[in-house]
């Protein structure tokens, strides 16, 4: 599903290099749930803002659901990011212009789908979160699990091909936390591939594969 | 920034439909068959002071000579006078009315509308008959707004007959008749035929040039000499007969310089109603240059929006950034908010023609003339004109703020 290999990214200002990644080798199976676990600053969030097609890289491959994505243009990474793949974020980032429905059905509207359409997807993926009674709130009017739910419930809604989780527990409760977790557990055991990005080892523990990564460099990526 | 872009539009629509109105051309779809003649018989030595050195005017002796040719489809000969009054009715005092002598082509010529009777004919034409038809505010003011057709008017000792009369008619500017007075004022009270102004030796009235000595002191000098008095329009169907008519004149000019006449080169022009109101300056250069102010300030809205609009989309670049996570590309933000611009510019459009309504009111207010109302009024062009304007220089202006924009780093703002 996701084959990363000798992938590297530095971040350079006028006076000073920092090194992001460091020749990543990194193999991700269809259905895999994988936690990558590492202090502050080790790369966690710049892998995954790469894997997510956000940011580029320097140097390396990089294959997603068997497509060579290095050298997408705008447009077609853009694409490619809306059709396959569901962020959630620890600070949830939705929209506090628009109603939960609204929010979810973002991704959906840049993808083109029917109004129609667009309206059973929110529905089906409410009901997966547990949230179906809430649609016309706003982000304001949910707690902090409750806005997670509505962010996961965002990502699965255009039934992506991989769940790219950074720090999704991070802003909750250890309570709230858990529910969180247990829905991604949920998804996963439906067959959702997700890739979580945490520096609690606890949390990392629930995946079934843990990748530890420290100064850029993945210890273990392809087992 | 709607008040902004209001502020800019509604101070640059303001002077612009005070300039518009001043230039329209009240006949646009006579504009291609209506022509005003200009003859080259100046001075030789001092020719008028015009553009092209070129009488605006013509005399009386060639605009009766174009007359009897009759080589154009129609032709008028037109001149300013004026008559006094007598009414019958004994509670409406005497007094002085402008008077436009014309042909009766004149009337089918600019598409004169008759609330009652017609324009008299070929024949009064010909017999200088005492025939008149009156302005529409004349007939109010004579008759109370009644058919008048067939009954008479005095005019000192001469009765004359009511032919017809005008619907409300106000051509603006008044294209055929630039020479006296303003351009913006209304239709003369009268109109009757040019040659039974001539032969009762009414008074002409409006800008006359002379460059050389009357023959005699008297009407007839006056006549059958080189002073320029009397405009002239022919109507043309298409080029071949612009072209035609064109070569008779200039064969009219060549034959006259065999008389005597005609000192400068062959030098004649024809220019539809476009290029005469053009040639005449119609809109006032202190109207161009209160434009071009306008524009100005209308720039300086705009870079103010910009500054705006920079901040306002620049405030939401973590949304930006989250959007872009879901799939959003550099071109649809960038689309999105060059279309947020033009809505921007649309209700900032809105709002300007909300000013410039304000702004055309006090133009009213300030000058206290009821005739000002023709200069002041926005009609669907000039509103069209403003959202256009407005929504097109705010997109413009929001092409900046939008490139920002799009061109978010999703990695500083996705973590808080």
């Amino acid at each position: 599903m996701l084959v990363m290999k000798d992938v590297c990214k530095n971040y350079r200002t006028e006076t000073v290099e920092t090194i992001a990644l460091k020749n990543v080798n990194f193999n991700v199976d269809e259905g895999e749930f994988v936690s990558i676990v590492g202090p502050s600053g080790s790369g966690k969030s710049t892998f995954l803002l790469v894997a997510g097609l956000m940011e580029s890289f320097d140097s390396g491959s990089y294959s997603l659901d068997g497509e060579d994505v290095a050298h997408l243009n705008d447009r077609a990474r853009s694409r490619f990011r809306n059709q396959k793949i569901g962020f959630i974020f620890q600070n949830f980032n939705l929209i506090p212009d628009l109603d939960v429905a609204d929010n979810i059905g973002v991704p959906l509207r840049y993808r083109g789908i029917s109004r129609q359409e667009r309206k059973t997807c929110i529905t089906d993926a409410l009901e997966t979160v547990g949230l179906a009674g809430r649609r016309k709130h706003f982000p304001s009017q949910l707690s902090g699990g409750q806005q997670q739910r509505v962010a996961i419930a965002r990502a699965l809604a255009g039934k992506p091909k991989i769940l790219l989780a950074d720090e999704p527990t991070g802003n909750l409760d250890s309570q709230t936390a858990q529910g969180v977790l247990d829905l991604i557990l949920e998804l996963h055991h439906n067959g959702s591939t997700v890739i979580m990005v945490t520096h609690n080892p606890e949390i990392a523990q629930s995946a079934e594969r843990q990748v530890r990564v420290q100064d850029g460099q993945f210890l273990n990526g392809s087992d | 920034m709607v008040l902004a872009i209001g502020l800019g539009i509604g101070f640059l629509m303001t002077i612009v439909t005070v300039g518009y109105s001043m230039g329209k051309n009240p006949f646009p779809e006579r504009n291609d068959v209506l022509f005003a003649v200009q003859l080259d018989a100046g001075n030789p030595d001092n020719p008028p002071d015009n553009p092209d050195n070129i009488a605006t005017q013509l005399t009386y002796l060639d605009a009766m000579a174009l007359m009897e040719s009759r080589q154009a489809k129609r032709q008028s000969a037109s001149a300013q006078s004026y008559v006094v009054i007598v009414p019958q009715d004994p509670d409406i005092s005497s007094y002085q009315a402008s008077v436009r002598a014309v042909f009766t082509d004149f009337f089918a010529m600019f598409n004169v509308p008759f609330e009652y009777g017609a324009p008299w004919d070929h024949q009064a034409d010909g017999n200088a008959d005492q025939v008149v038809v009156l302005s529409h505010a004349t007939n109010d003011r004579l008759f109370g707004g009644r058919n008048s057709v067939g009954l008479t008017l005095s005019f000192g000792n001469d009765e004359y007959v009511v032919v017809g009369v005008l619907k409300p008619w106000r051509p603006v500017p008044r294209v055929y008749d630039l020479t006296g007075g303003s351009p913006f004022d209304s239709v003369r009270d009268v109109f009757m035929p040019f040659n039974t102004m001539v032969d009762h030796n009414y008074e002409r009235r409006g800008s006359v040039s002379c460059w050389k000595p009357l023959p005699t002191n008297d009407y007839q000098g006056f006549l059958f000499s080189e002073c320029t008095w009397i405009q002239f329009w022919v109507e043309l169907s298409n080029s071949e007969e612009k072209a035609k008519y064109l070569e008779f004149l200039n064969n009219y000019a060549t034959d006259q310089k065999k008389v005597g006449r005609f000192g400068r080169p062959v030098n004649n022009h024809l220019r539809n109603i476009e290029e005469w109101l053009d040639y005449h300056r119609v809109v006032d250069e202190g109207v161009q240059v209160l434009t071009v102010i306008a524009a100005l300030f209308l720039g300086v809205c705009l870079i103010n929006t910009i500054a705006l609009m920079l901040a306002k989309f620049l405030a939401r670049t973590k949304d930006l950034a989250v959007r872009r996570a879901l799939g959003a590309s550099k071109f649809t933000l960038f689309a999105q908010h060059l279309l947020e611009s033009g809505f921007i510019g649309v209700i900032g459009g809105l709002a300007g023609i909300l000013f410039a309504w304000l702004g055309l009111l006090g133009i009213r207010a300030l000058f206290d003339d009821p005739d000002i109302v023709y200069l002041t009024s926005l009609d669907v062009t000039m509103l069209a004109t403003a959202i256009a304007i407005a929504a097109l220089s705010t997109m413009v202006a929001g092409i900046y703020p939008a490139v920002r924009a799009c061109n978010v780093q999703p990695v500083a703002f996705l973590k808080v």
